[in-house]
């Protein structure tokens, strides 16, 4: 029987939306077992949305997550237009699919680069940030903020588009499709790439089935599910865009599906500049809101996003609750950990898109035969698996990329 | 006949206890509302038969003399229905859906912790999402519990 080593990752950082604690059981350098444990910074919002009003809940909902920020609150404030029985202007409604669809580049662009620094490609790291910076120039002269947008409120949007405002969408989007087929291409022939990533972290297409998994890890699993598409809401069912799936059930596969999905990203964005019609902003919401409830999904970035509000004919809710896709991801994680090797954790964990593998983490080593004990950051725990895989040939550093 | 027409006719023919207890709130939307002791029958029927193979979340609410509890379930063609089962407080009891539903843990763990109800066949473990050290007797979302600001200045 071969020694086990026990690496407890985490919990603890103030940074995270979820902060999360991974155990880690070693056998040699393959991980035997693994748990996560969750909760360490429960915030108390749906407590605090019982004691706020609706337009307060808006703005304190915004602040459940640091990139899914729209996401959230049109899940919200769409569950809560359905409770108090009103109907947006339909140029709003253009308006937050534009900024939801402009969050989701932002989203899947930071994690093309959080994926290659944790392979040690940090020249990939670099360039997607770069191009980042395009899509979130963007939204802070559409909303003006880069990552708090609050273009929504109480019955529509906040601000309108102008039409200098959206050449420049336009202009970017150009730009940003460009750079993306220039990823696609790297990611679909650079053999480094593809072997580091390919057969790492497999979630089969039954056991993503199983414990529910969703978004871009469920649909690269082969799960041809996204909210956009089977539930409608906004005015998704008038654009023409299509699922992403694929096969690989691996790291690789999830690569291909972000990819691919910004592309579909851009297909949108332009659809709804062309389409989007003249029109009012927001309508008049009444003050007390009536008892009824509502359950909205939304296909966030990382996945689906569900919204349950009930109101109680005052002005705050009875009840509001959310749940955040990563919540139903983190059931699948230690089927992709499990069997695979210590120098390929990074990447699987920051493969579900986590908000997670950016930080710091103190890792303590304890080696439980002959009590020794030593401590990796989360730094040096990525400086292992890199240099872990340089000696089997696989070295990041090495590609060359183009400008 | 729309979808949930089909759904809510096979449903109440299978179940006769449910007539009247399914609602069509809006497109894609549905809402049956079932006595706990028989929420499994149903849930395992509308997972191996109507393929509502994925539960999104569990909602709890305080409604005063009962505990609320919807599960929201839905299928590949974006269908979502809820399902409504009450519990009074006095007796907060529920049955688990973990045979049903394997990714169900979290959710039902959130439900024990945040308001007092005892999800039976749910295995121990760590809490979720309040800390180990929480006072067992406290639970934040029932209407009663009140933050305590004794911290604050």
């Amino acid at each position: 029987m071969p020694k086990r080593i026990e690496i407890p990752i985490g919990p603890q950082h103030p940074a995270l939306k979820e902060p999360e604690s991974f155990t880690l059981y070693l056998e040699g350098e393959r991980v035997a077992a693994s748990n996560v444990t969750l909760g360490y910074n429960h915030r108390g919002m749906e407590k605090a949305c019982e004691m706020r009003s609706y337009i307060q809940c808006l703005y304190l909902i915004e602040r459940t997550c640091g990139i899914c920020s729209h996401s959230h609150t049109t899940a919200f404030i769409t569950a809560s237009e359905e409770v108090a029985q009103v109907e947006i202007p339909k140029r709003a409604k253009y308006i937050r699919v534009l900024i939801g669809e402009l969050e989701r580049i932002h989203s899947h662009l930071l994690w093309v680069g959080v994926a290659g620094h944790e392979i040690g490609f940090d020249s990939l790291f670099m360039y997607s940030w770069r191009d980042r910076e395009v899509v979130m120039d963007i939204l802070a002269m559409l909303t003006g903020g880069r990552v708090q947008y609050s273009i929504n409120t109480f019955g529509g949007v906040r601000r309108d588009i102008s039409a200098t405002q959206k050449e420049q969408v336009l202009k970017a989007i150009d730009i940003l499709e460009e750079r993306t087929k220039y990823y696609i291409d790297i990611a679909l022939t650079e053999t480094t790439m593809m072997g580091r990533l390919k057969n790492v972290g497999g979630l089969t297409h039954e056991i993503a089935m199983k414990y529910n998994a969703s978004g871009p890890l469920a649909r690269a699993s082969g799960v041809t599910r996204d909210v956009r598409k089977d539930d409608p809401y906004l005015v998704y069912d008038e654009l023409d865009f299509n699922v992403i799936t694929n096969d690989g059930c691996d790291v690789f596969s999830r690569v291909v599906v972000r990819a691919l999905e910004l592309m579909e990203s851009y297909k949108i964005i332009r659809q709804v500049l062309t389409n989007m019609p003249d029109g009012d902003l927001t309508v008049k919401v009444p003050r007390k809101v009536p008892a009824n409830e509502a359950t909205v999904r939304y296909e966030a970035p990382r996945g689906e996003d569900i919204h349950y509000v009930r109101g109680n004919g005052t002005e705050k809710p009875e009840r509001v609750k959310l749940r955040a896709p990563t919540l139903a991801n983190l059931a699948s994680i230690t089927y992709m950990l499990d069997g695979g090797y210590l120098a390929d954790v990074p990447i699987v964990i920051a493969a579900i898109d986590p908000c997670f593998s950016c930080t710091d983490r103190a890792i303590t080593v304890k080696q439980i035969d002959n009590g020794r004990e030593g401590t990796l950051d989360w730094n040096k725990l990525r400086e292992y698996s890199i240099e872990w895989h340089k000696q089997r040939g696989f070295d990041a550093h090495k590609i060359k990329l183009s400008i | 006949m729309s979808n949930e027409e089909k759904i809510i006719s096979e449903l109440t023919q299978k179940f006769t206890f449910l007539n009247e207890k399914c609602v069509i709130v809006r497109p894609r939307r549905i809402t049956v509302v079932v006595d706990r002791e028989k929420a499994l029958d149903v849930f395992k029927y509308l997972f191996s038969e109507q393929k509502f193979d994925f539960l999104s979340t569990i909602v709890g609410l305080d409604s005063g003399e009962n505990l609320e509890f919807i599960y929201n379930i839905n299928n590949k063609e974006g269908m979502l229905i809820n399902v409504k089962v009450f519990a009074p407080k006095a007796d907060a009891v529920i049955k688990s859906v973990l045979e049903v539903y394997a990714g169900a843990t979290y959710y039902e763990k959130e439900l024990e912790g945040m308001f007092g109800v005892k999800v039976d066949g749910l295995p121990a473990g760590r809490h979720y999402p309040l800390p180990e050290n929480w006072p067992q007797d406290e639970h934040p979302l029932l209407k009663d519990w009140k933050p305590k600001d004794k911290e604050l200045k």
